[in-house]
């Protein structure tokens, strides 16, 4: 019983989480910012929904399922997020007209991604 | 748990609704990207809730399935994206 009550409130919170990320979606200025939304119930939502589902499920069957979900998960959520905004950033003129503030330009005009260049010695 | 599963799917729905906005008006393709990964994600936990509700373990293939597939996707689209440009 206590169980069942921990399991819907955890269930809550994460639904609740996916709402945020959809009004994020809809109302933030650039990609990168709808990205920084839309990873916040990758994660964390999935894990709160996946908690909730390990107290309500009792088979270890599932109980290895669940976390395998978590597991995959953890690891692809960031390299997926990773991967789309390097790649959006090299397409260029996707950064929303008010950013204050681009230090990968100006690291990548110092001398590309190895920083800037060292005086060759003679 | 029925009143919790019902206002769970309802929260889940309007978030994917949102997603459906961007995905249909989102200017560049890497933003429909994010939206169609968020929309995987929000299936996922669909699938949980219903777990939850029901407390057996049904769709739970699904949850794996799903999550592997829509990483596959991701990076796909974002590589494209890389050769192409957005």
């Amino acid at each position: 019983m206590v169980l069942d009550v921990v399991a819907g409130a955890l269930t809550l919170v994460g639904a609740a989480l996916a709402l945020v990320a959809g009004v994020g979606m809809v109302r933030f200025p650039d990609v990168f910012a709808r990205m920084h939304a839309a990873t916040k119930p990758a994660t964390l939502g999935l894990l709160l929904i996946v908690i909730g589902a390990l107290l309500r499920v009792d088979d270890p069957g599932s109980t290895v399922q669940l976390l395998l979900v978590m597991f995959v998960q953890f690891l692809t959520a960031p390299v997926g997020a990773h991967m789309v905004g390097r790649a959006a950033y090299r397409a260029g003129g996707l950064l929303a007209p008010d950013t204050v503030l681009d230090e990968l330009a100006t690291a990548l005009a110092d001398g590309g991604p190895q920083g800037p260049v060292p005086p060759q010695a003679t | 748990m029925t009143v919790v599963a019902v206002v769970a799917y309802v929260l889940l729905s309007i978030g994917a609704l949102c997603t459906l906005v961007r995905l249909v008006i989102g200017p560049s393709l890497a933003d429909r990207v994010v939206a169609t990964d968020l929309l995987l994600v929000l299936v996922i936990c669909a699938v949980g809730v219903n777990a939850v509700h029901v407390g057996r373990s049904d769709y739970l293939d699904v949850m794996v399935v799903v999550g592997v597939v829509g990483f596959l996707g991701t990076v796909t689209v974002a590589r494209f994206i890389e050769k192409r440009g957005a």
